[in-house]
């Protein structure tokens, strides 16, 4: 980003304000949300936005380890971030670098943020985040899917968290960025956003914006994280849905999970 | 916040005096704490600056060798940033390999020198796709009470401004000034029950909610910001945010 010369073919907004893959600004790339996908963990959920496929399981609340981290009045939710090594054009060194920590942290504390960790004192919430297959926005869509694998999980939780990112590509102000519109464009705005609160619990920002530019973006994602917030819902009656019919039981209310009091 | 007895007592207290629109140390809630900016206090580092800020002090040393570029950026000088928190500065500080707190505010502070453009790396190549300059921009936190975010980012800021590139490193004859373009700075606020607060001292990072960090450029255009711990802000307390970084951080610009 920032210093990289854009190759002359590339046009990252042709003459009618579409971009290189046909999308408008406001508009996302497809987004398909699967929860369940996995047989072990407790909860789980498989996301592809666009070019990206992002797995997300969640074992927990369970004993917390290291047990210096346990806190006697809450639980604790840990997330990992992590890519494969294949996920790239030029292979990963596999393993955690300074920015899967980074993401790790931010994510962890966007979702602690939905979770009601008072309730499980002591236990740690386990959160994996594996990306396969990178395209750009993979934070997001690894919070977006952590989300529902929680959900999943049946941890209770005041609502969902919904993410996307907004950016700058050849000065205009769009969402959910793709590679190469995160590599040639001028900024990046990934948000975390809660629905229920209207609250931002994910924020970061990298490139160069103005005011006037900022505050279009923060909009603009908000909105397409309401999108997201939409397929995550689906998801997850799907998946209820799906397994009523299967069990002959009746279908757990996932709308319950996500009660909140009072605020 | 249970593990933390003292920090329970010490919110409550924050809490009564918040309400009463106070701060514990006095400031009113969009005022830094004075800073002291001493620059080229190591004469073994290219560029240096020992910044206090409060009772925070941290000392930013840059240290520029000559090296390879990476392969996709031949014709760019390498930057490199470090942050380390070591034992000295707070009993909750451990020696070892750097943590995920060094790594974030390793990673906030070059985001902001990075995407500003404070260095012009263009200007440090010797030859293309085989050798340039490499900063290292080392950050060691000295005496802990908050907010590393502005701390070490004034610090690098004021670093670079005196900080020279030796010649004699790649066998040459003279030295050269940094490149230095820009001043992106950064301002870090806390929420605490709902109200911004500028600059958090240590116990009130320790009691907040949610912490915002926002650096901004001369033309008071933004370029790096970063949410952090699990509370939330509204749009509106973004924008509120973004609106006070521009002011303050121009006023800790023209202490330059």
């Amino acid at each position: 980003m920032g210093g990289t010369p854009l190759p002359a073919n590339v046009k990252l907004i042709d003459e009618n304000g579409r971009r290189m893959d046909g999308r408008m600004p406001e508009e996302m790339r497809p987004l398909k949300i699967e929860a369940g996908v996995l047989k072990r963990a407790d909860g789980s959920a498989y996301v592809e936005w666009g070019n990206n496929k992002v797995m997300a399981a969640v074992y927990g609340p369970r004993e917390c380890h290291p047990r210096h981290l346990q806190n006697p009045e809450r639980a604790l939710v840990q997330c990992n971030y992590n890519m494969a090594s294949f996920s790239v054009d030029e292979r990963k060194r596999p393993g955690p670098d300074r920015r899967s920590h980074e993401i790790s942290k931010i994510i962890s504390e966007a979702l602690t943020n939905v979770v009601f960790t008072e309730y499980f004192p002591r236990t740690s919430i386990d959160v994996y985040i594996e990306v396969l297959q990178a395209n750009a926005g993979t934070r997001c869509a690894g919070l977006t899917a952590a989300s529902v694998a929680l959900a999943d999980a049946g941890v209770p939780m005041r609502d969902l968290v919904a993410s996307c990112a907004a950016g700058k590509v050849a000065n205009t102000v769009v969402v959910d960025l793709n590679k190469e519109e995160d590599n040639f464009g001028q900024a990046d705005i990934p948000v975390g956003y809660v629905p229920r609160s209207n609250e931002i619990v994910l924020l970061q920002m990298d490139g160069d914006l103005t005011l006037e530019e900022f505050n279009k973006g923060l909009h603009m994602a908000v909105d397409a994280c309401k999108k997201v917030y939409q397929i995550q819902r689906d998801a997850l009656k799907r998946r209820y849905s799906a397994r009523a019919a299967d069990e002959d039981v009746p279908a757990p209310i996932v709308e319950g999970a996500m009660m909140r009091e009072g605020q | 916040m249970g593990k933390d007895v003292v920090a329970d007592l010490k919110r409550d207290y924050i809490s009564k005096l918040l309400a009463k629109g106070v701060r514990v140390d006095g400031r009113k809630f969009e005022e830094m704490r004075p800073l002291t900016i001493e620059v080229d206090y190591i004469k073994s580092a290219e560029g240096s600056a020992r910044i206090q800020l409060g009772d925070t002090q941290v000392v930013v040393g840059i240290k520029i060798d000559k090296g390879e570029p990476f392969s996709d950026t031949p014709n760019s000088g390498v930057l490199t940033t470090n942050a380390e928190l070591i034992p000295m500065a707070s009993e909750t500080f451990e020696s070892g390999p750097p943590d995920e707190i060094s790594i974030e505010v390793a990673r906030v502070v070059d985001r902001g020198i990075r995407e500003g453009h404070a260095v012009d790396l263009s200007k440090m190549v010797l030859e293309p796709g085989k050798a340039v300059w490499i900063m290292f921009v080392d950050v060691h936190v000295i005496d802990y009470d908050g907010n590393l975010f502005d701390a070490a980012n004034i610090a690098a800021n004021a670093a670079f401004k005196t900080a020279i590139i030796r010649g004699s490193k790649a066998g040459l004859s003279e030295d050269q000034p940094l490149p230095v373009q820009h001043q992106p700075i950064s301002v870090t606020v806390v929420k605490i029950d709902g109200k911004i607060l500028v600059d958090p001292t240590h116990d009130e990072e320790r009691v907040a909610d949610a912490r915002l960090t926002v650096a901004t450029l001369e033309n008071g255009n933004l370029c790096a910001m970063q949410k952090g711990l699990n509370g939330a802000f509204t749009m509106e307390e973004v924008f509120k945010v973004v609106d006070l970084s521009r002011r303050i951080g121009a006023d800790i610009r023209s202490r330059f």
